[in-house]
């Protein structure tokens, strides 16, 4: 186990050096830059941004200059936000956006894990129907539709939470279930799934012939295996989650990563872009690589597969 | 599907849930919950300012924050916004109207460091300073030396503190309205003691040091910033609001939600979503008037057939911009009347007719193209967003019918559409323009020859001279006389330009909970003016 995760950990430092050269470049491919506007500056006055940001040396020389700072925990100067560097600003967006993912995470699991199980021990039944149907409705509504209906609903109509911002505990409800709502929908699908393959198997007979009571049947013995799927499928939607956060963001106005990942594209903000890329990409490389642990420790069968 | 036999399941094997989940919800708890704060007084909308370094800042929301924190040689005052008592108490000319004396009050720093002359010397030095390369440098450039000494190559500049309480400026040409541009965020004093001490990152709460009304309490990024009362403010018994934020948000129907629920108390246009301007305008708490900003196309004047002033001015005697105020912007936007929006002080604008479609049809057939006859195909060019295609789109429907020539339409993202615009890749383009001060040069020099901002390939020696003349003329009336003339020309005579409306300011906020607010032309928020109606509304 082991020398697999130490193998998965090397292959990481190229794969993220290759993207951050390939975002390098391509970022610089896009027309515009960061100090065009619809107001054109004093050509003079440009000439000092681009010499106080760099910008006038050759492109190479720049990512050179890039890579020795990223080497050293330097991101870079934001060209936006003056006095700002990129670290301080991921730093302050970070945690909004990781917990905002953490928490959608979290109800997708406790939301989606026993709605797929009930499903499928009441397989065919109106439980299950019912089960199914919530399922399917949690997946083909997208999180933008979703948000402003929670936000009529819960903050215009019951009055129950706040609309958006960050701060408080409350705050974070709306959002998490917005962006948790669709993995939750899906979990309970794949949930239900492996719980109906592993109820039919022979191990399962044997627990029950052993007479065991069906909760300790389904808890201990099927539940460990029917979630496996679920364990495999929490790399796409950790995935799917940073990238939806992106939206939710916006949606209720928090000062995550999102709002400042946008901005950066649009303002070709390059050091702020560029760090969000390679924190995404890193996460992603990181949890992916958890995941895979975690389904191995899961079902020791994957060891061998 | 065959799947090996699995082992028994032991209870040492599984994971137990409790590991995955303690972290996860520590992480919760130590990030969702923040110390207790007192609520603020007033909350009003803002976006995420690039910069509050007034030697830096440039833009609407960066400008807000650094007229609130800081205080320039004069304020803008309401209803005109003309320039009044700020630091300085008052100011003259000399004869030539080349010499301006400013004469301080005696005021000090929130740390209690004397704000003298020599302050204002110096942070007008730094945002000329290339090694500063600010973006407003510009504004400055009426002070004599101020483009040599921005490009580098000369110190001299004319700008003196004789004594603490005198600033004299040398201007190069005399310009009418540097009281007023002494108002603007940009030439509001740094504190060089803070700025030489902390470097880059001396705006930061630990370390900012201001000299107006406000001053930065805390900073959080993209989300809010918390401005506190300046006690040592010199007019700090007038301030009514102890504690103020302004709230960080990019998207209109979050924004208004906040609002909605009571989170914010004031909103500009990026909290009005534009599907619900309809019914927001009919509520009490809407509040709207003029912007000084302007809505028009501008033609690029090196392409056939726009090379012919008569089609230019067909399409612009074509063009019904009432339709479009009323049917597609509809939050109080008037059609134009010229480039100039109404409301500048001292300057009557042109009043152009501009909607003749008789008119219009014979420019067309004049220059060749009768009933649009043989007309080559046009692009309208704009920076994607539903509410410029929607525009474009009313243009399109209205030349087709008016002069029944075919237009394209081709949307743009908005730093692509910059790039494309400058390199004059284009037909017809839109563009607006916000003025920097309350003065109509302001808006009519973008398009002398050489001007970054002309963008239309269009130049006239005639048109050039006339706006020299008008820098050096003192006479306010023969001024505003030579203004109108470019006003005639870029809009009239050689349509360079299609004026289509007068942007509004559209705010929501409740005039029965506050005063002060009154929108402007600038769309200013100024914190010196705002108080609750009654003391007990205050939270």
């Amino acid at each position: 186990m082991s020398a697999f995760v130490l193998r998965r950990a090397l292959a990481t430092v190229p794969l993220v050096l290759g993207i951050v050269v390939v975002s390098f470049f391509f970022m610089r491919l896009a027309p515009g830059g960061p100090f065009d506007a619809d107001r054109v500056l004093d050509p003079q006055v440009r000439a000092n941004l681009e010499a106080r940001y760099g910008l006038d040396r050759p492109l190479v020389e720049q990512l050179v200059v890039y890579v020795e700072g990223l080497l050293q925990g330097d991101l870079g100067p934001s060209f936006k936000y003056v006095g700002w560097s990129v670290q301080e600003i991921i730093a302050q967006g970070a945690p909004v956006s990781l917990t905002l993912g953490a928490a959608a995470l979290l109800i997708a699991l406790l939301v989606g894990i026993p709605l797929g199980v009930i499903a499928a021990l009441y397989h065919n039944r109106w439980a299950d129907h019912l089960a199914t149907a919530i399922a399917l409705v949690g997946v083909c509504v997208p999180n933008f539709v979703l948000g402003p209906v929670l936000v009529l609903v819960f903050v215009f109509g019951l009055g129950l939470l706040p609309v958006g911002g960050w701060g408080s505990p409350e705050q974070v409800i709306l959002p998490a279930v917005t962006l948790g709502a669709v993995r939750a929908a899906y979990i309970a699908r794949l949930a239900r799934a492996g719980m109906l393959d592993v109820l039919q198997q022979d191990f399962v007979r044997t627990a029950r012939a052993k007479g065991l009571t069906e909760r300790v049947v389904v808890a201990r013995h099927a539940l460990r295996i029917a979630i496996v799927p679920v364990v495999q499928y929490l790399g796409p939607a950790i995935a799917s989650i940073l990238v939806g956060s992106v939206v939710v963001e916006r949606i209720f106005d928090l000062p995550g990563l999102g709002s400042f990942f946008i901005n950066a594209a649009l303002n070709r903000d390059y050091t702020l872009a560029m760090g969000s890329v390679l924190l995404y990409s890193t996460l992603l490389i990181v949890l992916n690589l958890l995941v895979d642990v975690l389904a191995r420790a899961f079902d020791p069968r994957t060891e061998t597969s | 599907m065959s799947i090996p036999a699995p082992p028994e399941p032991s209870s040492n094997a599984m994971p137990p849930m409790h590991r995955i989940l303690v972290p996860i919800l520590a992480l919760l708890a130590a990030v969702g919950c923040s110390a207790d704060e007192r609520p603020a007084d007033f909350r009003f909308l803002n976006t995420e300012p690039e910069t509050i370094d007034p030697g830096r800042v440039g833009g609407q929301a960066g400008g807000r924050i650094v007229a609130n924190l800081f205080e320039g040689l004069t304020v803008r005052m309401p209803p005109s916004l003309a320039p009044g008592p700020g630091i300085a108490t008052d100011w003259w000319t000399g004869d030539d109207g080349l010499t301006w004396t400013f004469r301080l009050r005696r005021s000090t720093w929130s740390d209690g460091t004397p704000l003298t002359a020599r302050d204002f010397v110096w942070s007008w030095r730094r945002v000329l300073d290339p090694r500063t390369a600010s973006k407003s440098a510009q504004l400055l450039f009426p002070i004599r030396g101020a483009r040599d000494f921005n490009a580098g190559v000369s110190d001299d500049l004319g700008l003196f503190a004789p004594d603490d309480t005198t600033l004299v400026v040398e201007l190069e040409t005399p310009t009418p309205y540097f009281a007023d541009l002494a108002a603007a965020p940009p030439l509001a004093p740094s504190p060089r003691h803070v700025v030489e001490k902390v470097g880059e990152t001396w705006t930061r709460p630990e370390w900012i040091v201001s000299n107006g009304p406000y001053v930065l309490d805390d900073w959080r990024l993209q989300d809010r910033m918390r401005l506190r009362r300046n006690p040592r403010y010199w007019n700090a018994e007038t301030i009514a609001l102890d504690v103020v934020e302004a709230v960080a948000g990019d998207f209109a129907n979050a924004n208004f939600n906040r609002y909605e629920s009571g989170l914010i108390d004031w909103v500009d246009s990026g909290g009005v979503p534009p599907a619900l301007v309809d019914a927001l305008k009919r509520r009490p708490d809407w509040h709207s008037g003029p912007f000084l900003a302007t809505y028009f196309l501008r033609c690029n004047v090196e392409r056939a057939p726009l090379d012919d002033e008569r089609v230019r001015r067909a399409l612009g005697y074509a063009l019904d911009a009432e339709a479009i105020t009323t049917h597609v912007t509809r939050a109080g936007q008037v059609p134009a009347r010229g480039l100039v929006p109404p409301g500048v002080p001292g300057y009557d604008g042109i009043d152009a007719p501009l909607f003749d479609v008789e008119r219009a049809r014979e420019l067309l057939a004049a220059a060749g193209y009768p009933g649009g006859e043989g007309f080559p195909s046009l692009t309208l060019l704009f920076n994607t967003s539903e509410w410029h295609r929607q525009i474009a789109e009313v243009l399109q429907q209205q030349w087709r019918e008016h002069l029944g020539i075919e237009i394209e339409l081709l949307n743009q993202e908005w730093k692509v559409f910059t790039t494309t615009v400058r390199a004059r890749d284009y037909d017809l383009a839109r563009g607006s323009w916000i003025g920097d001060v309350l003065d109509a040069q302001n808006f009519l020099e973008i398009f002398t020859t050489g001007n970054g901002n002309n963008r239309t390939g269009w130049s006239s020696d005639r048109y050039d001279a006339l706006i020299a003349s008008a820098s050096r003329t003192r006479d306010p009336e023969r001024r505003a006389a030579l203004l109108r003339e470019c006003e005639r020309m870029v809009v009239l005579d050689d349509a360079i330009i299609l004026p289509v409306y007068v942007y509004s300011v559209t705010n929501l906020y409740d005039d029965t909970q506050w005063a002060g607010l009154e929108p402007d032309l600038l769309n200013s928020l100024d914190l010196r003016r705002v108080r609750p109606v009654r003391a007990e509304v205050s939270r």
